[in-house]
């Protein structure tokens, strides 16, 4: 393995030479933002298996192979990109390619007036004291290389601002596609997302990758409700067989706000993607459902943090891992009830589905209570497609194959039903499904 | 005569390393609904899982054939195709897969393998309507996951509506009247007699006559120990009913640990 170090002087070199090109674009603050973040990350360097955070996920891949910044313009087909990112017909739709938002791809003319969803950059420009109060409070880059590394390179991202008492019915989508153009590239997504209070919306955020491209996405999120806003966020995962894909989603509700995310990861080499929610005020609703799937020699590490800060909030995690393969998994469930959270009402369950004797999952939950008079479950199980299900399944007709890839499917697809907005239910449920009949051609042919 | 669709011949079969049927005889012919009846452990249920074929039931000697094929040698999915139906004693649970898409995923691979097409959406709910009305059941469970949650007398239904969507040459039900109140008992003997047809054959396996009531069969036998000791017209349900099993307990071939009913 290469020197940490060394690696970590790389980036610090891309570094300089980014921070030389925005200079004097971006406000002051922001400026200092990257700066105390890039300074950050060097004094952390990559974590290594060692890091207790990260004992069942070895990036040293991420460390050996070196990525370089993507360009703007892509040697792409604009058809092949279109195929891509215009699944969902007419909706309002934030593109970026390698990173870079590209307004040919994005359409947001039927946004009610107020709301805002641009790129990141032209809200600094436009509208930066809605950005200053926000931007990297959420998504801390003290403790975490890959944070501090995404906000050593902020410029661009998505800024989506939802005024206090707006609804918008329809999803507001963000795609990040990448297309490395053979070289192996890495980007840093950035989202911000600030609800108003009592503001109402839903929005997907979608990872897409072409073909088997090698590159690397550091992606971060973070999300601000205010008092009782709901947003209801979905996460979508289709990054190319050979990437890597980190990303942390850190939110902040506010007093009785409701927040509801549903995921689907299914793509990259490896994924680590980190949940991070602060409880911060009374009342607050917080619900987790994810779905991961992985077959062949990929790994998947989900991490979640919730923080119970105040009294009377109620969270709900649900996380499902289909592992097929050599497939490997990592669930990681923490929950944090501080001193003043009395009457928390948190759940954890981890249910894992194992397709192959070489697949293997690893499931923590993590739970530290300093509060009396508080609800805690949580429960993981590990198991096999139930026999019995598949002889009903058999006795009416359908074949072992068929019954087997029906049964994975509803396995995972229990979660996806309780997505609300019907176009992403059926979009997740469509991949699941594809994602199903693949790895059982697959299994048949290996 | 038809030609029979069921023929067992000297059947032996264990499980969990108990040989459990002893030598079973019974031929079953289209047109026919035939009941067995039997105590507890009598090998009701594992002659009812031989048949369809559920692992972990091993047929130790004797042959079955279906239509004349050796139905031991097929998989429990070929058998379905080739219209045999098992209706379970504790149908299983599918949380996450709606009724609907089960039946239609069922329907859809049988019909395929008769050389029918495929239904698409609309004709397959008018069929899953148009059967459901026959047989008096309600619909609304279809959008619901397969049973979970539903009363046993629901699952028994579900059960009865599959038969009749999925229209087998031979129908096994196994103990479908059990735990039934005297309405849902009703709609599994309604099910029954609409598809009662000169070309289906029905075996009911049950522990109590009461179904009888509702259906006539032709024929009645008595499973004691995994072995037929009596086979006779309707009227031998109505002496089991007022007799119980004890007379036709052979002693030196009654197994002490097998309980019987009272």
């Amino acid at each position: 393995m290469k020197d940490i170090g060394l690696v970590t002087d790389l980036y610090r070199s891309e570094l300089s030479r980014f921070e030389r090109q925005v200079a004097g674009t971006t406000p002051a603050w922001m400026q200092q933002l990257r700066q105390a973040a890039g300074a950050r990350f060097a004094d952390l360097g990559f974590p290594t298996t060692h890091h207790e955070e990260w004992t069942h996920t070895d990036v040293t891949s991420i460390v050996e192979i070196p990525f370089t910044p993507a360009g703007r313009r892509p040697d792409i087909a604009k058809a092949e990109l279109e195929s891509v990112v215009s699944w969902v017909g007419p909706v309002h739709q934030l593109t970026f390619v390698n990173g870079h938002f590209s307004s040919s791809l994005s359409s947001l003319k039927l946004l009610p007036h107020g709301v805002i969803a641009e790129s990141l950059a032209d809200s600094c420009t436009i509208v930066p004291n809605l950005l200053e109060p926000h931007l990297g409070r959420y998504a801390q880059h003290k403790d975490h290389a890959f944070v501090a590394l995404n906000t050593a390179f902020l410029k661009d991202g998505a800024f989506i601002y939802l005024p206090p008492k707006m609804v918008v019915e329809e999803p507001i989508l963000v795609m990040f596609v990448s297309c490395p153009n053979g070289k192996a590239t890495i980007s840093h997504p950035r989202v911000l997302i600030v609800a108003g209070p009592s503001s109402r919306a839903a929005v997907l955020e979608s990872y897409v990758g072409l073909k088997d491209d090698l590159y690397f996405t550091n992606a971060v999120t973070e999300l601000v409700l205010g008092e009782e806003a709901e947003l209801d966020h979905h996460l979508l995962q289709q990054e190319s067989q050979a990437a890597y894909h980190i990303a942390t989603l850190a939110v902040h509700q506010g007093r009785r706000s409701r927040f509801t995310s549903h995921s689907l990861a299914i793509g990259s080499a490896l994924d680590r993607s980190e949940v991070r929610a602060l409880l911060a005020d009374e009342g607050i609703t917080c619900t987790l459902r994810g779905v991961y799937a992985a077959t062949g020699r990929q790994h998947v590490d989900i991490h979640t943090r919730i923080e119970h800060a105040k009294p009377r909030c109620m969270s709900q995690q649900l996380y499902k891992g289909i592992l097929s393969g050599h497939a490997s998994g990592v669930f990681n469930g923490r929950i944090l009830v501080r001193q003043d959270a009395h009457k928390t009402d948190a759940r954890q369950t981890n249910n894992n589905l194992l397709l192959s004797e070489h697949a293997a999952i690893h499931t923590t939950p993590q739970l530290e209570i300093f509060a009396d008079d508080v609800k805690c479950t949580h429960g993981a199980t590990v198991g096999q497609l139930d026999r019995d299900v598949l002889f009903y399944l058999r006795s009416r007709g359908i074949d072992l194959e068929n019954a087997r890839r029906l049964m994975t499917h509803v396995f995972g697809g229990e979660l996806i039903r309780l997505i609300t907005h019907e176009m992403i239910r059926n979009r997740f449920t469509e991949l699941l499904s594809q994602w199903t009949s693949h790895t059982y051609s697959e299994s048949l042919t290996a | 005569m038809p030609d029979p669709i069921l023929e067992i011949r000297d059947l032996h079969a264990a499980t969990a390393g108990k040989e459990i049927l002893r030598g079973l005889n019974l031929t079953v012919r289209a047109g026919e609904v035939q009941a067995i009846m039997g105590p507890n452990a009598s090998g009701k249920s594992t002659l009812a899982y031989v048949l369809a074929g559920r692992e972990g039931y091993e047929v130790t000697a004797g042959t079955v054939r279906y239509e004349g094929k050796d139905l031991l040698i097929m998989p429990p999915e070929e058998r379905a195709r080739e219209g045999l139906f098992l209706a379970f004693q504790y149908p299983i649970e599918i949380p996450g897969m709606t009724t609907l898409h089960f039946l239609k995923a069922a329907l859809n691979t049988i019909r395929k393998h008769r050389g029918l097409e495929e239904l698409d959406a609309i004709d397959f709910l008018a069929l899953v309507k148009e059967r459901a009305h026959l047989l008096d059941v309600d619909a609304d469970f279809l959008n619901r996951p397969v049973n979970a949650g539903f009363s046993g007398g629901e699952k028994k239904r579900n059960e009865i509506l599959q038969m009749a969507f999925l229209d087998p040459k031979l129908a096994i039900l196994d103990e479908t009247d059990s735990g039934l109140d005297i309405d849902a008992l009703k709609i599994v003997a309604r099910g029954v007699n609409v598809m009662r047809s000169q070309d289906r054959a029905m075996l009911l396996i049950t522990h109590y006559q009461r179904l009888l009531n509702f259906v006539v069969p032709d024929y009645v036998h008595v499973l004691l120990n995994g072995r037929i000791v009596k086979s006779g017209g309707k009227e031998l349900a109505l002496t089991v009913e007022e007799r119980g099993y004890g007379w036709l307990e052979e002693p030196h071939a009654r197994i002490s640990e097998e309980k019987t009913a009272p």
